[in-house]
């Protein structure tokens, strides 16, 4: 597994950690109503779950497994996945806390700008990788 | 495959079934005009599909297909994996039960089901990440 993995499958597990939390006290809060802002945490839930945790996780595991190539670099352009995972994270925590805390729109707006980037960048870093094995 | 890849696995493609079923009596309800309840069950429709067959998918995968821990313990702390399909599972049929009923019939004070449904789902999740995050490793 090499370390953009290694980084990329953590913190997609520290999302998924999280997200059940969110989950967890919102759910509570509808089984023994306790503060009805808990359920103001669905956007952050959403995000966390889907983008920080299903996404990441697959682009994590891509880049571990995907075919390698027989010359240096192996695992193509490594620049393009730490791109891809530094994007997405600013991207998740911009445009969940932007809806959760209904700051400027503008913060909102710049996550799912980063997230699109993110996967631009994802899918350049993927692309040549889909490949037979070898070569 | 180890054996609790493959419950995990064969657990999904159940839960995977279930979500269809659902989404089919919601696109039903709108259809046919059925009773507004039918409604309750759309959070129930999105975790079948999201807790009960996407993410114990990749749990069940991840438990097969991550580096090992060591030459003694491949899979890693295996009964921390195996309480955590427990408690991921008892924690979402409680929810597939208690969060309708709660809804629809509120006089019958089953929100405990839910505090249950959530610790319950909260403590497997944290376990998965136990066991997983020790594999999660460079070569
Ligand atoms: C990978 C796991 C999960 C995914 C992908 C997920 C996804 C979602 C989505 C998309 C919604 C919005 C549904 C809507 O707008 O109607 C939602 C809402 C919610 N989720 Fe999750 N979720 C996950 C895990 C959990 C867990 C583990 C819990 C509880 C322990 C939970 C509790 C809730 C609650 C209480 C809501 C609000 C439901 C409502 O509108 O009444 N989620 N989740």
């Amino acid at each position: 597994m090499t370390r953009l993995s290694v980084w990329t499958v953590r913190t997609a597990l520290l999302y998924l950690g999280l997200g059940f939390l969110l989950g967890a006290l919102m759910l509570l809060q509808k089984g023994l109503p306790l503060d009805p802002g808990l359920l103001r945490l669905l956007p952050l839930h959403v995000e966390f779950v889907l983008l920080g945790w299903t996404l990441q996780l697959a682009m994590g595991i891509a880049f571990w497994i995907l075919p390698r190539f027989s010359q240096e670099p192996r695992y193509g352009s490594l620049r393009l996945g730490w791109s891809a995972y530094l994007l997405l994270n600013v991207g998740v925590l911009c445009a969940g806390t932007g809806q959760w805390l209904g700051i400027s729109p503008a913060v909102f707006l710049l996550g799912r700008l980063a997230e699109l980037l993110a996967c631009l960048c994802f899918v350049l870093h993927a692309w040549p990788r889909v490949k037979p094995t070898g070569g | 495959m180890p054996r609790l890849t493959r419950y995990f696995i064969k657990t999904a493609l159940l839960y995977l079934a279930l979500a269809l079923v659902l989404g089919l009596l919601l696109a039903a309800r709108a259809a046919f005009d059925l009773p507004a309840e039918f409604a309750a069950f759309s959070p129930v429709f999105f975790h079948v599909l999201m807790v009960g067959w996407a993410a114990q998918l990749i749990f069940g995968m991840l438990f097969w297909m991550l580096p090992k821990y060591s030459k003694e313990q491949p899979r890693g702390n295996e009964p921390l994996a195996w309480s955590a399909y427990i408690l991921i599972n008892v924690g979402l049929v409680l929810r597939i039960i208690g969060e309708p009923m709660n809804t629809v019939q509120a006089e019958w004070n089953l929100g405990w089901l839910l505090v249950v449904s959530a610790v319950l789902q909260l403590i497997g999740g944290w376990a998965f990440i136990l066991t997983a995050w020790s594999r999660v490793k460079e070569r």
